[in-house]
């Protein structure tokens, strides 16, 4: 069987988890700058560049993996939210981008590979929005100026992918989509490759808020945006970050009516405190999500910021058993985009 | 899933289509995106739920033209919230466009005419993209115009497609809808076959969709909008149930079917369905009958009649009904102690409810108008026993402010103008207007005598900027203080900032259009908000001025460098010598005939009501008020034709000459005549040409041609208007008269291209394609943008004898009159187009004066909007 026919498998007998974050994580074990750059000869401080932690100090990332599967988690992202070429050129590594993608997905397969306990795990190379934006000028006195091609962001992200696949990762996973443009043009670069590889690249694609109302960076709504990326007949499509579970609901909601394909969630622990701090608590975001197990709505679940291992064991906790959402049958019907979705009836 | 917008059928918008609107073009050849933009944002809001974006022209860089406008829609909300159609018939300006939507599209159009592979090719492509696509019924062998190669085509596309996986319910089929009833036999089953090819391409592909261009069904009765309407309707009535999914239709251009004359209905449908054999012959006999019918509702409604005489009067003004107000008004006026009661209770309040109505949006200009013309009515009754009373008591009645108002020396043109009157008029302020081609002196003398608490100018014509700067340096040289309002069509902000504001000391305003000057004539005269107002608007004004300080602006080549990058036009192809060399004058062109070349939208724009003509007449929100202003010009243009108020008069003539640089010589049996144009000096980008109206011109010997064209005898009927209080009936007829002048020169081009010069003898034109310039040659005119020295008119009007043959004449700022008139010059080559000359440089201007004779302070002052 195909990884994706594996995953479709394990999807309909139960709801599956995916890990929480690494950042909170990597800074957790208190590494120095020499660890972060060790042995890259990069002359620029590495501190906070968590990307390189991979290929740095590979030790700390599969042991954060490991504690994300021992509790309880099935869907086990890469540590690269940022290793693209774009972000990398903030630290001037962009040269290691292949390398850092390579060992990041290298580290999550051969923690997943040992541990040979029969249960379904899988490897998602984790995509980020980067640091520029397709749809929107950053100069307001110049609306139609771009910092960046479509094409250049495609070939970002084609590089990406590509090493991310080599290191041994089943999906791609697209996440944080805060500029719906950016999500396509991944998309885009992950069909190149298909077509080159001459293989299936399952897509998961996780769309990011940026106001209750309901609406990513570049405006478009949850219907428009899954309208938009549904050509890439992603594995799963979701949202993730944004906000906690609570504020999360109703668009969860709301794509799980209209999305024909497995939905994945994974929320912050909540809001920050004045701190900036997320202080929820591992059992308030598990009966929160707990409810959308309950209505049907969610077939993947995970956390995003400030979620811990113990969110994610609290989560798998009060799942389990509980039957996951049923995709449901939608009727072939032109839908088109443009920042709202408009529909044509059949 | 209520909240999502979906449609059974839909209305594609086509306005923001370089091939489908003139005016759309114009502003993307001449660069002006933000209005382009403007035109996209009215189509969204007047309806359209998806918009067709095409920049195919041949002197564009489709390419670029196409990214540049969709990255500015998509930073505005407003646009970016319905879906796009990226329409070209070069797939490489399809892919461009690709990458720059960031929802899901559809591509029109893509097909087999390039055989299977391409076409498989350009659908994958789309299909990463995540687009729908239109695929048109042609293949190898052409387009497909019967039933069986219709749904051959489309079947074996459709096959293709969910071959290769692209879904089903992406794809559009347009399969073409041909023109009927055209008299030629084979023609007869189009409708039908489009019609059963619809069904049957529904059956065999599901889930695909189909379109179609409707306007072509009814070509042939082009000029019959009834029965265009009535046509179109019937075959959407069919069409829809048969599987039509969507079409780009003018909205406007379409009847209920129900509604629709059943004799008529009946015809159509003989047509469209092929049910007798005689179905043409009989459809254009009846046609006949429904030439220049209006579908004006003659419901009467005298139910208000009865209520009570305060709401009656508040009915009459928001209705604009002036039948009964003189009596109504004299029934309030002997209900309240003073005449002045009656202004101040029930025709102020009714006032108010038609200032709130405009404010918010509801009531539109032409309303607004026919209002004051009921309030005129009224108050011109009152007047004479307030007049009484204030001999019996000396009591006096306050307006809320008093301005002076004048179109500027030189200029002629005062429809904007008395627009602005009328509504300020109707908001309680007093209006001294001073008329046209007021020079300085007099607006100044006005003003002090009459202590006015402001000042309004207006003009159309570029050089009124310069003369607007005049008054207000007279202004602060007379060390007056009043506030200056600036207005009409040439003006602007930037220009306002730039040039007046710095020449005044007082506060300068510029006033974008009729419906804000109430408001700021009221924060002008307000205690509380006028200081906040002035500093504000004085501070807007300084950042104009340092944005245009900071901004690098484009780059200029040197006049050498822009003349070697001259329009290298293909010159074998120009036009052969006129049939009818000379020049032709027209004493009294037929206004029916002139009428059905009328082209619409501009006339809307001058009532600011903004929208394409028809569909603005179904527009949501203006729709009512644009389909009343129609039926009130048509039912002036009745009579205007049938007691013969106007006479057009034009002149028309051809000269052999030659391309000398940027000039044009005329090779006279008098002499040489010169005729320098202007060079654009931007740089280009790419491939992209310096244009130059001489570049069209053979050096080795050509023709070219001018004209001009005026209405004449407006006067003695305006004069009755005003006199009857009738400002709406004035200002009507002054836009119905700048129509007749505009459909004149239209006319005459197109006798010129057919028969005088005679180089398209066959063209065969709809007035659409017409208002479309879809013929072959231009007419450029002296003070636009293609030639905008306004000076070049003496020579035109010299060379023509247009005084003598046309009966106009030139101020001393070349503005024409009678106002209603066209003057132009005509180029045959069949690449000739419009552009913008735009900017140009201190050498061109040495370089012009020269060629032109002039000194090079006069050029300076002609090319001043063309200058930095």
């Amino acid at each position: 069987m195909s990884k994706r026919e594996d995953f479709e498998a394990a999807a309909a007998r139960s709801i599956l988890i995916k890990d929480g974050p690494y950042g909170t994580a990597i800074q957790r074990a208190g590494l120095s700058p020499e660890d972060y750059a060790a042995g890259t000869g990069l002359t620029q401080e590495q501190k906070g560049n968590n990307d390189l932690v991979n290929l740095t100090q590979p030790q700390v990332i599969r042991a954060i993996c490991d504690s994300y599967i021992d509790a309880g988690a099935h869907i086990l992202a890469t540590n690269t939210f940022n290793a693209n070429r774009i972000s990398q050129a903030d630290y001037g590594a962009e040269d290691l981008v292949r390398e850092i993608n390579v060992a990041a997905a290298r580290i999550i397969r051969e923690a997943v590979d040992a541990r040979g306990d029969g249960v379904a795990r899988f490897v998602a190379g984790a995509v980020g929005p980067t640091n520029k934006t397709l749809s929107l000028s950053p100069d307001v006195e110049d609306p139609g100026f771009r910092e960046v091609t479509f094409d250049e962001i495609v070939a970002v992200y084609r590089e990406q992918c590509a090493a991310l696949l080599e290191g041994g990762a089943d999906f791609i996973l697209i996440e944080t989509v805060f500029d719906t443009l950016n999500c396509k043009a991944a998309i885009m670069a992950v069909k190149q490759l298909e077509r080159e590889l001459a293989r299936d690249i399952p897509l998961m694609i996780s769309l990011t808020l940026t106001d209750l109302s309901g609406r990513n960076l570049s405006g478009h709504t949850v219907e428009a945006f899954w309208y938009t990326v549904r050509h890439a007949k992603p594995l799963t499509i979701g949202l993730n970050c944004s906000f906690g579970a609570e504020q999360l609901r109703p668009h969860v909601q709301l794509l799980s009516d209209i999305a024909d394909t497995y939905l994945m969630a994974y929320p912050n622990a909540g809001l920050p405190n004045d701190l900036g701090e997320y202080d929820e608590l591992p059992e308030t975001t598990a009966a929160l999500t707990r409810m959308w197990a309950e209505n049907g709505r969610i077939n993947a679940l995970g956390g995003c910021c400030g979620s811990t291992p113990a969110h994610i064991a609290a989560m798998a906790q009060t799942v389990k058993g509980l039957p996951p959402r049923a995709v449901p049958a939608i009727e072939a019907k032109m839908q088109l985009a443009g920042l709202e979705a408009f529909t044509i009836a059949a | 899933m209520s909240n999502l917008s979906t449609a059974l059928f839909v209305n594609i918008g086509e306005r923001t289509n370089v091939t489908g609107s003139a005016r759309f073009k114009k502003l993307v050849m001449a660069d002006d995106y933000e209005a382009a933009v403007e035109v996209a944002r009215d189509q969204v809001e007047n309806g359209a739920q998806v918009i067709d974006v095409n920049m195919d022209e041949g002197l564009l860089d489709a390419e670029k033209a196409m990214t540049t406008f969709l990255k500015l829609i998509a930073a505005e909300p407003d646009i970016a919230r319905v879906p796009v159609m990226i329409d070209s018939s070069k797939f490489g300006v399809i892919e461009a466009g690709l990458k720059c939507v960031s929802g899901k599209p559809i591509v029109n159009s893509i097909s087999m005419k390039e055989g299977e592979a391409q076409f498989l090719e350009q659908a994958r492509i789309c299909m990463d993209y995540g687009a729908a696509v239109v695929v048109m019924a042609f293949d190898e062998a052409g387009q497909a115009d019967t039933k069986e190669r219709k749904v051959e085509i489309c079947s074996r596309a459709y096959d293709l497609l969910t071959g290769i996986g692209f879904p089903a319910e992406d794809i559009i089929f347009d399969p073409n809808i041909f023109a009927v009833a055209t008299g030629i036999e084979e023609h007869d089953r189009y409708g039908l076959d489009f019609l059963e090819a619809v069904a049957e391409i529904k059956r065999r592909c599901p889930h695909a969709k189909t379109s179609g261009g409707l306007s072509n069904l009814s070509f042939s009765f082009r000029g019959n909008e009834t029965v265009r309407r009535a046509m179109h309707s019937v075959f959407l009535y069919h069409a829809i149930p048969a599987g039509l999914d969507m079409a780009i239709v003018n909205a406007g251009q379409l009847d209920v079917y129900d509604q629709i004359d059943p004799q008529l209905r009946e015809a159509c449908e003989d047509v469209i369905l092929m049910r007798r054999p005689d179905a043409t012959e009989r459809l254009i006999d009846l046609a006949e009958s429904y030439k220049g019918k209006s579908a004006a509702d003659e419901k009467a409604e005298e139910e208000w009649r009865g209520w009570d005489v305060a709401r009656r009067i508040e009915h009459a003004l928001v209705k604009g009904i002036d039948a009964h107000v003189v009596a109504d008004t004299e029934e309030a006026r002997q209900r309240y102690d003073r005449p002045i009661e009656v202004i101040e209770g029930p025709l102020m309040d009714g006032m108010n409810v038609v200032g709130d109505l405009f404010g918010s949006g509801k009531m539109f200009l032409p309303q607004v108008v026919k209002s004051a013309r009921v309030m005129k009515k009224a108050v011109a009754h009152l007047i004479p026993f307030i007049e009484a009373e204030k001999e019996r008591t000396g009591l006096a009645n306050q307006s809320k402010g008093r301005i002076v108002m004048a179109t500027v020396k030189g200029d002629v043109h005062d429809i904007g103008k008395n627009i602005v009157g009328v509504v300020l008029q109707c908001n309680g302020y007093e209006v001294i207007d001073l008329g046209v081609m007021v020079p300085w002196s007099q607006i100044l003398q006005a003003a002090n005598e009459n202590e006015a608490d402001m000042i309004g100018l207006s003009g159309l014509i570029t050089p009124s900027l310069d003369e607007m700067v005049s008054v207000a340096e007279e202004m602060k040289r007379a060390g007056m203080t009043m506030p200056l309002l600036i207005g009409g069509a040439t003006t602007s902000k930037v220009h306002t900032a730039l040039r007046i504001d710095p020449a005044y000391d007082g506060p300068v305003i510029h006033v974008l259009d009729a419906s804000r000057a109430v408001g700021v004539a009221s924060r002008l005269l307000s205690d509380t908000q006028r200081d906040e107002f002035v500093t504000t608007t004085a501070g807007e004004y300084v950042k104009v001025r340092d944005a245009r300080a900071g901004k690098g602006q484009s780059v200029l080549l040197s006049i050498e460098e822009a003349r070697a990058n001259f329009y290298d036009a293909f010159l074998s192809d120009k036009a052969a010598p006129p049939l009818k060399p000379g020049v032709h004058s027209f004493a009294d062109w037929d206004l029916a005939d002139l009428r059905d070349y009328i082209d619409w939208t501009p006339f809307f724009r001058a009532w600011e009501l903004h929208g394409t003509f028809p569909n603005i007449l179904k527009a949501e929100v203006v729709g009512e008020t644009a389909e009343q202003l129609f039926a009130d010009a048509n039912a002036m243009l009745d009579r205007i034709i049938a007691e013969k108020w106007l006479t057009a008069r034009g002149v028309c003539g051809f000269w052999p000459c030659a391309r000398d640089g940027d000039d044009v010589t005329l090779h006279l049996e008098s002499g040489h005549v010169t005729l320098p144009f202007l060079r654009q000096q931007v740089k280009k980008s790419r491939e992209r040409a310096n244009m130059c109206l001489a570049d069209f011109i053979d050096p080795a010997g050509d023709w070219m041609g001018g004209f001009a064209v005026g209405i004449h005898g407006i006067e003695p009927h305006s004069k009755a208007f005003l006199a009857d209080k009738d400002d709406y009936s004035d200002i009507l007829l002054k836009s119905l008269a700048d129509r007749f002048a505009e459909a004149f020169a239209e006319r005459l081009h197109q006798h010129v291209r057919t028969d005088l010069w005679g180089y398209a003898p066959g063209e065969q034109l709809t007035n659409t394609a017409l208002i479309k310039e879809e013929y072959r040659g231009i007419r450029p005119a002296p003070g636009y943008p293609a030639c905008p020295d306004h000076s070049l008119k003496p020579i035109l009007f010299d060379l023509l004898d247009v005084p003598g043959n046309a009966g106009l004449e030139l101020t001393e700022n070349f503005a024409m009159l009678p106002t209603a008139a066209v003057s132009g010059f005509y180029f045959a080559h069949p690449e000739a187009a419009y552009f913008g000359v735009a900017r140009i440089g201190r050498d061109q201007v040495e370089d012009y004066a020269r060629r032109r004779g002039v000194d090079v302070a006069t050029a300076e002052r002609w090319l001043r909007p063309n200058l930095d």
